[in-house]
């Protein structure tokens, strides 16, 4: 494949024929601001953050939707741009609430990272701001689009990554907004094609979408990520849990192997039941018909005089086991061994059948 | 699965059978959309009219339980049309024959009035899928869930045998599997004719090796019952269960036997992280670990081994099923402890030949697919690659097989059963997740639209299903995406439980219970 070679603040890199002047920064470890970008999705060059200089280009280029050229040289940080961006942020700070002190997207908000790395303040530009209802009707998603910076990540990922194109941009200028068919709620059934996978969520840069179980849990930065597999299909995505103080507050995009960083309805929403009060808490056994709160070693020794009790009356091929397509591989392996080789039965099966 | 996910969406054909992916299995939903989007022609066999039915170019909206005809008819055509790959045939396979003797009266035109199928579909979708480059076969666990379900898949295999479509890649078959670890349950030895990595119990030399590695003196050489055949004998052969983290009162079918099986047990043990309607039966329940209060491993439908990793302690006094289970064998004088699940695998390895290279140590970079014997092995990305596991790939002559049970005068429709979107399995847990309840709180029979005229059945109206086993009360919606004569549901509310319905006639060779097909009656109630 041909190669273009070119020169980015001082430093010489050679890339494929074809690659933007973004990725080719990315690739010396020069990392350009980003609103619109994503690898993964086509590149609209809408944000303008990622605006470079470069000697010959009229005006101030979108380094991702600019080919990288042999010979080309680049600035990515030069007055005239930074100027360019600082008045980009403040332009889409003109139009944004002012509650980072109480948002959720606080601490991991590109919007506001950004505003801090270029001194970008709310009031330098005064206008009309938008005053949309917040749409929580749903029990998965919370859309507030006065927080929309109209980056499209989240249509262009449930176009084409979701496939569902259950969203689109409507209406144009300061009117434009992202919303299902007919300006309807995501859970209008008859008229939205949204199956809430939430994946929109996971690639919007700012607070106008978010999970809505993990409202109010916890700030971003007090949450741990344990990166784990998804407990519900045989498909096996990668996601992270989000704990804080021993609690999972919700689940999180990552980068699983299977899956990327999308997620279904059920990985990303479906882990409310690991805090569920209905969960068992302590052994029980029945005595007279109820359950009754016992400890584990009363429990433990009960069971293996039972099972001790059966083997020994009627023989090993007395008791049947039944493992668990839901627990881990160490876990069936275990319940294998014990069922041959302590009961000494292959009676032991699991739902595979069924 | 034979291939990897993340090869679905390079196949130039993909042939869906019986799968609602979108559903079911979303994330592989996502690269058959991708496949189609990038141009690839998709097939789905179904007798609903599903999201991936909508996509397709051609859906095949078979009669319930006639999988079989279908096949062979698509078969018949490859043959009749010379578009088989000869040299695959004659290279890598065996009993070619046969399969041509079989399928030789398996025209399109009969094999429309068995299905439903217009004969020119059949013609179309035998040529997309012979002659693609590449061609994927996706289906899930309803193909199985038949009387002749295993017959099902050898007649699924045939097609990739004729035309070479499988041991590449974006090409072969591939079950997506329902649960997190069923893949992993089965490669552990959770089954009861093998060890772990499918060794069989009645073979000397792993019974010699399993002896040697867990310290005993002898171990059990007849294959064990199966969870239906331990059902049926509860209160006869069997006295006492023991199970973790199932709830076969929902699962199972014909509910009501499962009940009373249960309750004739001289002693009914079950672990598990909720008082399931299972558990409300048992002598002792045991508070288990859910997948974020321990570690671990799961293996997915492609056999990727992946971490599982703890994210809180356990919750209440509870504690991960695998320390419950040491203290089982302990107290039943046994030994059995280890540090941490890094050392049960450790074990697994030695004893596995499959999972020989893997270790907690390589899973904290990626996962795994096996085979994967040893620790330098990369893994295994798509299975068959110039040669089958037992040699030769065999076709299988098979002929059409009706279900154990059709419609009858007195019950005249065919349910079916399966899975919706919002819910997983018997809704133990996405019940209680504060999210997918709320948003989908109830079931609902859904019955075509001729049929619900004729019933004077409006939707949202309660109406009772009746088998010859069993009965629900559920609300209707009247559809146009099933044809007439069908109704269909889920299993996976625990006050419409629907397996109180369903057969337990199962197929003989892997005792699947047939519960895509049962005879009922509807009745509008009140």
């Amino acid at each position: 494949m041909a190669e273009v070679t070119l020169t980015i603040d001082g430093i010489k890199v050679t890339v494929p024929k074809g690659t933007s002047v973004l990725d080719a920064a990315r690739k010396v470890g020069i990392i350009i601001p980003t609103l619109c970008y994503d690898p993964e999705l086509s590149k609209p060059g809408a944000c303008r953050m990622c605006v470079v200089e470069i000697p010959g280009i009229r005006n101030l280029p979108a380094s991702c939707a600019t080919e990288a050229a042999d010979g080309m040289v680049v600035h990515t940080a030069s007055p005239a741009v930074l100027k360019a961006r600082k008045i980009n942020l403040e332009l889409l700070l003109s139009n944004h609430p002012s509650d980072c002190l109480h948002c959720h997207k606080s601490g991991e908000c590109r919007l506001q990272q950004y505003a801090y790395d270029y001194g970008a303040d709310f009031g330098a530009f005064e206008g009309e701001k938008h005053r949309y209802p917040i749409e929580d009707d749903n029990p998965f998603i919370v859309r507030d689009l006065n927080k929309c910076i109209m980056c499209g990540n989240c249509v262009r990922m449930c176009e084409e990554i979701q496939g569902n194109s259950a969203i689109c941009v409507a209406y144009r200028g300061f009117d434009a907004k992202v919303m299902p068919a007919l300006d309807t709620p995501l859970s209008a059934i008859a008229t939205s094609n949204c199956v809430f996978c939430g994946n929109c969520v996971a690639v919007c840069p700012t607070g106008a979408l978010t999970e809505k179980q993990m409202l109010g849990q916890g700030r971003r930065w007090e949450v741990k990520k344990v990166r784990t597999t998804c407990p519900y299909c045989g498909v096996g995505c990668t996601f992270d849990l989000n704990v804080k103080n021993g609690k999972v507050i919700g689940v999180t995009s990552t980068d699983g192997e299977v899956n990327g960083r999308t997620l279904c309805v059920k990985g990303r929403f479906g882990a409310g039941f690991i805090h569920h009060p209905d969960r068992l808490k302590t052994p029980l056994i029945k005595k007279n018909g109820e359950f009754v709160e016992a400890t584990w070693d009363e429990a433990i020794s009960l069971v293996a005089e039972k099972l001790g009790g059966l083997k020994q009356k009627y023989g090993p091929d007395s008791i049947g086991v039944l493992s668990s397509a839901r627990c881990t591989n160490e876990e069936n392996y275990l319940l294998s061994k014990l069922t041959r080789a302590v009961i000494g039965t292959n009676n032991i099966d699991h739902c595979a059948r069924l | 699965m034979t291939n990897s996910i993340q090869e679905i969406s390079d196949a130039d054909f993909i042939l869906a059978v019986g799968t609602n992916t979108f559903d079911t299995h979303p994330i592989v939903g996502i690269q058959v959309k991708k496949a189609v989007r990038k141009g690839a022609t998709l097939a789905v066999v179904d007798p609903r009219r599903t999201d991936v039915a909508r996509l397709s170019k051609y859906h095949l909206q078979i009669q319930p339980g006639t999988d079989i005809a279908l096949f062979n008819g698509i078969a018949h055509v490859i043959i009749e049309e010379g578009l088989l790959n000869k040299q695959f045939i004659e290279e890598r396979t065996e009993n070619f024959e046969a399969l041509k003797d079989t399928i030789a009266g398996y025209t399109p035109e009969y094999v429309a009035e068995i299905t439903g199928v217009p004969a020119e579909t059949i013609r179309k979708v035998a040529r997309g899928y012979a002659l693609a480059k590449s061609s994927t076969i996706l289906y899930t666990m309803g193909v199985t869930q038949h009387v002749c379900g295993s017959h099902n898949v050898l007649a699924i295999t045939n097609l990739t045998l004729l035309t070479g479509q499988i041991g590449k890649l974006s090409s072969g078959v591939n079950p997506l599997r329902g649960q997190n670890n069923v893949q992993g349950a089965c490669d552990m030895g959770a089954l009861p004719n093998v060890f772990s990595g499918y060794q069989p119990v009645n073979v000397e030399a792993n019974r010699a090796k399993f002896c040697a590695s867990w310290h005993v003196s002898e171990l059990p050489d007849k294959p064990g019952l199966t969870v239906g055949e331990i059902f049926d004998e509860a209160g006869k052969g069997i006295k006492g269960i023991y199970i973790m983290g199932e709830n076969p009162v929902l699962s199972d079918p014909d509910a009501n036997h499962v009940v009373r099986a249960l309750k004739v047990l001289e002693f009914l043990v079950v672990q598990d992280i909720f008082l399931t309607e299972t558990a409300q039966l048992a002598d002792v329940v045991l508070p288990g670990a859910s997948f974020a209060e321990k570690d671990g491993t799961f293996s997915n439908t492609e056999r990727r081994v992946q971490r599982v990793r703890k994210a809180i302690e356990p919750i209440g006094n509870n504690k991960p099923d695998w320390e419950i289970i040491c203290l089982v064998a302990e107290a039943m004088g046994y030994p059995m402890s280890y540090s941490s699940p890094g050392d049960i695998m450790a074990e697994i390895a030695t004893v596995t030949p499959s999972y020989g290279g893997i270790s907690f140590a390589r899973l904290e970079e990626s996962g795994l697919q096996w085979p994967c014997p040893t620790p330098e092995h990369p893994g295994t990305k798509f299975l068959h690659a110039g040669k089958f596991t037992r040699g030769l790939g065999k076709f299988h002559a098979i002929e059409h097989i009706p279900p154990n049970e059709v419609p009858d005068q007195e019950y005249p429709f065919v349910l079916s059963t399966g899975r919706r979107r919002y819910h997983y399995h018997t809704g133990t847990m996405t019940h209680r997740t504060g999210a997918m309840e709320v948003f989908y709180p109830m079931e609902y029979l859904e019955i075509n639209e001729f049929d619900a005229e004729k019933l004077g059945i409006f939707d949202g109206d309660r109406v009772r299903v009746a088998s010859r086993r069993g009965q629900v009360e559920v609300a209707a919606r009247v559809t146009n995406t099933i044809t007439p004569g069908m109704v269909f549901t889920s299993f996976q509310y625990p006050d419409v439980p629907i397996n109180k319905l369903t057969n337990p006639a199962r197929d003989p060779i892997s005792k699947i219970p047939e519960y895509k097909v049962c005879a009922v009656k509807l009745e509008k109630v009140g």
